[in-house]
């Protein structure tokens, strides 16, 4: 019997989104329903429930929406920030603003997308972390060339 | 006319054991016996009178089963909905309705975790999230610094403010014999407590104990067979917005909004009616978001609120009058305690700590980070 709609089809939604990290390129998912583009990866737009998924490049801006800093032992590393960002597109995600004290990362300041790779047992990761705005960052590739 | 779920059961018996410091030895599920057993007994019944069964558990990944094999019965409707600490304040809907719709005749919700004498800090079978990861935020007080952190940012709440919700716990621990942290303490011994993840020190975070808990419910129809005075369910709510931080839609309000307004509408009342307040608290941000979401203070003045000891011990609105999960218990999901802590104000039984002439309650049980709301309203017989 047929469907009214085929499955998803191609890779799942958090190994594209690791494969684009991989090549430089920091996209999300954007529903063509809605417009709304959306994190962290699925099948489907949690807005509308759209199908339609295109994966678009993103400014890599964004706003600290809050931020914490783990008191983490010296012995142990230290201190380390926690922040959640809220992306120029719309989406928010957790990451770390680097590059500035821990604790003297501010609510509302603007912070800028780099892409970093880590080591794992199970092979490399590649994350988004934030540095301020005003650093004067880069390293998305694109980064400012996304679509609409 | 009420809503058709208003008043259709009671609680018959509450029972609690191993709070604080279990003896030695004692396992999750001995915690749990221990307490169901004294709910039954307060309600004049058995394990063999118990037909339904409520239970999540820290340790049991099948907790339903785990629990009726220990107990030795064979329930006829059992549910083990996880929506973290919450899931206890939902068993009260899920028992009222089972129990309304014939699908069983003696319900008992229980717990019981033996956390702190056996890995000595929170025990979870919560997994963790695959964005989250990475970036190793504490799990899951940073998640709630985050809220906090945004709602300072917002409305200004400070820290002072935060430590009086600390305070005021303290303050009711004092007058509950079974409490576990006894010793006075002050805003200032909270401020200067040791940093977990900014803004929440250690202080602003709930224990670390063992403990269990056990509530029986009835349909209505039998409440003449029960010594204890009957305390009806008047209405209860459950409602989610996200299970991550980063999802939740906006840090300083939660869903408590909606399980409040419509455990409320069931119950046909509102923020004024209510006498006694059970807030799940593991952490001190967490009263002041649900005091703004459940009505009792417009959004973002939830700090000033509960300054000046409002919430305390001789203050206008009694909230946490067992000591909360910050200063009574808190072994790993408090759920059930606000329940039962609001069943003996209203039936008259705190003691010292008894809050005068109250016939409406609030239980609200809080799962996740933020994650997951649940209201219920409780009432004597005179609110029927």
């Amino acid at each position: 019997m047929q469907s009214a709609v085929d499955t998803f089809q191609g890779d799942g939604p958090d190994r594209e989104f690791q494969n684009y990290l991989g090549r430089g390129e920091f996209r999300l998912q954007q529903c063509q329903a809605c417009n709304e583009t959306i994190f962290y990866p699925r099948v489907l737009c949690p807005h509308c429930g759209g199908f339609d998924l295109q994966w678009r490049l993103v400014s890599g801006e964004g706003v600290v929406y809050s931020t914490t800093v783990v008191r983490r032992r010296e012995e142990k590393g230290g201190p380390y920030n926690v922040a959640i960002i809220e992306l120029a597109e719309g989406p928010r995600m957790m990451s770390r603003v680097e590059g500035i004290a821990a604790d003297k990362v501010n609510i509302g300041s603007a912070v800028k997308a780099r892409i970093a790779t880590e080591s794992q047992p199970q092979g490399e990761r590649h994350i988004v972390l934030f540095d301020l705005a005003e650093a004067g960052s880069s390293g998305v590739a694109n980064a400012g060339g996304g679509a609409g | 006319m009420g809503h058709s779920l208003r008043g259709t059961a009671a609680i018959v018996g509450v029972g609690h054991a191993g709070m604080g410091e279990a003896a030695g030895g004692r396992n999750a599920l001995d915690i749990l016996g221990d307490s169901a057993r004294v709910a039954l007994a307060e309600a004049g019944l058995t394990i063999r009178d118990v037909d339904g069964l409520f239970t999540g558990s820290s340790f049991h990944f099948m907790p339903t089963l785990s629990t009726a094999e220990y107990l030795g019965i064979q329930p006829s409707y059992f549910d083990g909905s996880m929506i973290g600490g919450a899931s206890f304040v939902n068993y009260l809907s899920s028992a009222a309705l089972a129990l309304e719709a014939g699908l069983c005749n003696v319900a008992l919700i229980c717990y019981g975790s033996n956390q702190r004498t056996s890995v000595g800090g929170l025990a979870t079978m919560s997994e963790q999230q695959p964005y989250e990861v990475p970036y190793a935020p504490r799990y899951p007080i940073s998640s709630y610094a985050l809220a906090t952190a945004r709602h300072m940012y917002e409305y200004g709440t400070t820290r002072e403010q935060l430590a009086e919700v600390a305070v005021a716990a303290r303050r009711w621990a004092q007058l509950n014999p079974d409490a576990f942290e006894q010793a006075d303490t002050s805003v200032e011994e909270v401020l200067a407590s040791r940093m977990i993840s900014d803004p929440l020190t250690v202080r602003d975070c709930c224990l670390v104990t063992d403990g269990g808990g056990a509530i029986v419910m009835v349909r209505a129809e039998r409440v003449d067979d029960f010594e204890k005075p009957p305390i009806y369910l008047l209405g209860g709510s459950s409602a989610t917005r996200h299970r991550q931080i980063t999802s939740m839609p906006d840090l300083t309000e939660t869903a408590a909004v909606e399980s409040g307004q419509r455990a409320y509408e069931i119950a046909g009342v509102g923020p004024k009616d209510v006498d006694v307040l059970g807030l799940y608290d593991a952490f001190t941000i967490n009263p002041i978001l649900f005091l703004e979401d459940l009505g009792f203070c417009a959004k973002g003045e939830g700090g000033a609120f509960v300054a000046e000891g409002r919430i305390a011990p001789g203050g206008e609105l009694p909230v946490n009058t067992n000591g909360g999960g910050l200063s009574c218990c808190h072994p790993g999901m408090y759920g059930i305690f606000p329940v039962i802590e609001v069943v003996r104000q209203l039936r008259g039984e705190a003691g010292e700590r008894q809050v005068n002439g109250a016939d409406i309650g609030l239980a609200h049980g809080n799962g996740g980070v933020l994650s997951a709301q649940v209201t219920a309203i409780l009432g004597t017989a005179a609110t029927l």
